[in-house]
């Protein structure tokens, strides 16, 4: 099995993060990851993305221009990749400030109202995970015992007492994701 | 237990220094490497092990800092990205010249100039053809995999001191910031005085306690000493070229069309392979790991077989020279690249591939 | 107390030894033209080096300019630095083996043109190291152009109708500027063309070394010399122009200690 993942919104977000815990989830569960960011001045407020490859074989290319699935958080990603997720694949995105909605047929499309979820969790910086859980509902790539794991080798220590609260919101993200159109 | 992270190439690439028993790090801080020196300051080697690690005021002062610590015998190291480079290159032609074995990393981004932040494998010439003044070579890694970040530290302050020959870790902004799963080495601890002296000899300068003193230079005003010297540099390289050559081959047996590609152009042009072979187009690839030496005569094996070549690089064609070297007219040798931080996808390069060989198949059939 | 003179009968007397060239310097022939001061500032580095016994545990380096085969005479480890990096250099050896003796030997362009960054970060970290500045105001080995230190109207291959400050800007005074840095413990300026200065000057660098034994930080000891060649003199005019010409805008004295 191999998932190739682009998650794409803006700096800030925690798109990186979302990421880097997808990787080490995946790494928890004995598969070959690679993470691959955007870097530089866009990473502070402008646009950032990463491809994230979970894979059983070894990795070829981290740098991909097709994705299994595509995970878009503002209307800039949105121009950019939609048309960059493989016939079959996943667009998960969250509604929010998108006003070009997706128009591809062959693909299946999914929201979750990540922002608006993460304000009635009061704790707005689990955005990404109720967007994480809002993808694992729809490919669950990754077990959950393997999440936790990944969080507590992503997260500094210091910040591992919000590891519950994290897994709150996979779980409000696996609850509210809507499936929009399938295939 | 396996010590396995998710790292990122800069950062594997720190934390191996520390654990390759590395004396000291000089560094000025360019993106897209920083996080070198960042790495190695929030860790606090000099409490780990006592490396040192010091931000230096210049790209010329850290490499020159690491010629002083080589000079004294130490395992030292720098690290910079393309501009910092050609900065050291003063350095560098002297640290050659003298022969100290020091390690330099380049975790390149696009140029000519300040250039963009973005990764490029435009430094190839530089890397491998000396860079610097005089008639020198770098031994040159190019990584491909957050791993290889890792295990080519230990590995290239091995060769360097095994030559008294700096060594040039050859990344780009790719490698660099990527994060793959790195299984980190034991620890190894930092050689003691006579250590360094037992295994290497005592040509360092560490004070003349029993012994008559040494003299590090690259300085010599005669002539026919200084060609002497040239000659005997030249016939340490012959030496590196016959026994240092190191490379991968990637579905190369049955292979009738070959890429050549190094660092993130060769984890490309892995995927290349994949879809050209579910295409069934029988692509092999041939992974430089060492640039300089160049590994030629695998290269010129596999012209007999293959119909063509192509060096995939992010540059405008610079490692293609080396591979129609040693290729040596049996096939043709075409380029694809891109430039100026762009990063070529798999596709385009099938592409450029398919092209290519329908090229050869119609001159043949003439 | 009482002094022993030493009779000129007895100087001429077979045996009496009255000088010994100190085993630190080597056997080579100073390659420095007759009337350079630096054969003297090698000497006085070297003596002070011997005397304190560090000998074993010293590593110098030798800059570019006149200086550069400083290692030919230097009877200690030494290693030779590019322009200016010398600084440099030694803060990386120094670094390595923080127990050992460091010190550099620079010429007023590698230390005051093209090694001044390297100059003033070294200084500013407080490196804890021996900096000896020769300061004669011209380029030396390279046939004599002008130098960050050349005076005002004073004429050098670079500078055919005199040093035009407007143009050229002003010669630089290193010592003062570096003596600002807390990292500094000792800057001073010294010289060599005669017996009175030689004797201070000695002092002044055994201070410096001393400052690094005690972890006291930066020691800079700058001389100024002469270039009778570079200045087109004989050795005896050019000792009387440095010292009515270069000691004036170049005052000796301890600028900090």
């Amino acid at each position: 099995m191999t998932e190739e993942i682009i998650i794409a919104g803006f700096g800030g977000q925690g798109v990186l993060s979302m990421g880097k815990i997808l990787a080490y989830s995946g790494i928890m569960q004995d598969q070959e990851v690679s993470w691959m960011p955007s870097y530089g001045p866009e990473m502070r407020g402008g646009t950032a993305n990463v491809s994230v490859i979970l894979s059983d074989d070894r990795i070829s290319s981290p740098i991909i221009n097709e994705f299994d699935t595509a995970i878009i958080l503002n209307q800039q990603s949105m121009n950019k990749f939609e048309s960059m997720v493989k016939p079959g694949g996943l667009l998960l995105y969250d509604p929010n400030g998108i006003s070009h909605h997706p128009e591809r047929k062959d693909i299946t499309i999914a929201t979750i109202e990540g922002a608006k979820e993460a304000s009635s969790l009061k704790n707005k910086k689990t955005f990404n995970m109720v967007v994480m859980g809002a993808f694992l509902k729809i490919h669950p790539i990754v077990k959950m015992e393997n999440i936790h794991k990944g969080l507590e080798k992503s997260l500094p220590k210091r910040h591992h007492k919000l590891i519950p609260l994290n897994e709150e919101a996979i779980q409000v993200g696996m609850e509210k994701v809507k499936i929009i159109q399938e295939v | 237990m396996e010590d396995v992270k998710l790292m990122k190439g800069n950062e594997a690439l720190a934390e191996a220094a520390i654990r390759a028993g590395a004396d000291a790090y000089f560094g000025y801080p360019i993106t897209p490497q920083s996080e070198v020196i960042e790495y190695l300051m929030l860790e606090r080697p000099e409490h780990r092990t006592g490396m040192v690690v010091l931000q230096a005021e210049s790209e010329l002062a850290a490499i020159n800092m690491v010629y002083g610590a080589a000079g004294a015998g130490k395992r030292a190291m720098t690290s910079s990205s393309s501009p910092g480079i050609s900065l050291k290159l003063e350095g560098i032609s002297y640290i050659a010249g003298s022969e100290l074995p020091c390690l330099i990393v380049n975790v390149q981004r696009g140029g000519p100039g300040l250039g963009t932040i973005q990764p490029a494998q435009a430094d190839y010439f530089q890397a491998v053809k000396g860079g610097g003044h005089g008639d020198y070579r770098l031994l040159v890694l190019a990584p491909s995999t957050v791993q290889e970040m890792a295990d080519f530290v230990s590995l290239g302050f091995d060769l360097a001191f095994k030559y008294r020959n700096p060594v040039m870790i050859l990344s780009d902004g790719a490698i660099g910031q990527m994060m793959e799963k790195v299984y980190l080495p034991d620890q190894i601890e930092r050689l003691t005085d006579e250590q360094i002296v037992e295994k290497y000899g005592s040509w360092a300068t560490t004070g003349k306690k029993n012994r008559e003193r040494n003299i590090i230079t690259s300085l010599d005003l005669k002539p026919e000493r200084h060609e002497k010297h040239n000659i005997h540099l030249q016939e340490k390289y012959k030496k590196i070229e016959e026994n240092e050559v190191r490379f991968e081959t990637i579905q190369c047996d049955d292979a009738d069309y070959i890429i050549v590609a190094f660092g993130s152009g060769a984890r490309i042009s892995q995927k290349v392979v994949e879809l050209g072979r579910k295409k069934g187009i029988k692509i092999g690839l041939l992974r430089p790991i060492t640039l300089w030496p160049f590994p030629k005569d695998i290269i010129n094996k596999l012209a007999d077989q293959a119909i063509g070549f192509m060096s995939v690089e992010m540059n405008a064609g610079q490692m293609i020279e080396d591979v129609e070297l040693s290729v040596k007219g049996k096939a043709p040798v075409s380029h694809y690249g891109r430039m100026g931080g762009m990063i070529p996808t798999p596709s385009e390069v099938l592409e450029a591939v398919e092209k290519d060989i329908a090229n050869i198949k119609k001159l043949q059939e003439v | 107390m009482t002094t022993s003179v030493i009779t000129p009968e007895e100087i001429i007397k077979k045996g009496t030894v009255v000088f010994k060239k100190t085993e630190l310097m080597t056997n080579n022939t100073l390659s420095y033209c007759p009337g350079c001061g630096h054969g003297v500032a090698h000497r006085l580095v070297m003596e002070v080096i011997e005397e304190m016994g560090i000998g074993e545990e010293t590593i110098g380096v030798a800059p570019v300019g006149c200086s550069v085969l400083a290692y030919d005479f230097m009877n200690v480890d030494m290693q030779q630095a590019a322009h200016g990096r010398a600084p440099a250099v030694a803060t990386g050896i120094k670094r390595v083996y923080p127990e050992k003796y460091v010190f550099t030997y620079q010429g007023d362009g590698d230390l005051a043109a093209i090694g001044t960054s390297e100059t003033i970060h070294a200084c500013n970290r407080g490196e804890n190291i021996v900096i000896i500045f020769i300061n004669n105001g011209i380029y030396g080995m390279t046939g004599g152009q002008m130098a960050p230190t050349t005076l005002a109207g004073m004429k050098s291959s670079t500078s055919p109708y005199g040093r035009s400050i407007p143009t050229m800007g002003y010669p630089i005074k290193m010592t003062e500027l570096v003596a600002h840095l807390p990292g500094v413990a000792y800057a001073t300026r010294q010289a060599v063309h005669e017996a009175k200065y030689v004797r201070k000057a000695k002092k002044a660098i055994q201070k410096a070394f001393e400052n690094q034994r005690d972890l006291k930080g930066t020691s800079i000891v700058e001389i100024v010399s002469n270039c009778n060649s570079g200045w087109k003199m004989t050795p005896v005019d050019a000792n009387k122009w440095l010292e009515e010409n270069m000691l004036p805008y170049f005052p000796l004295g301890d600028i900090k200690k």
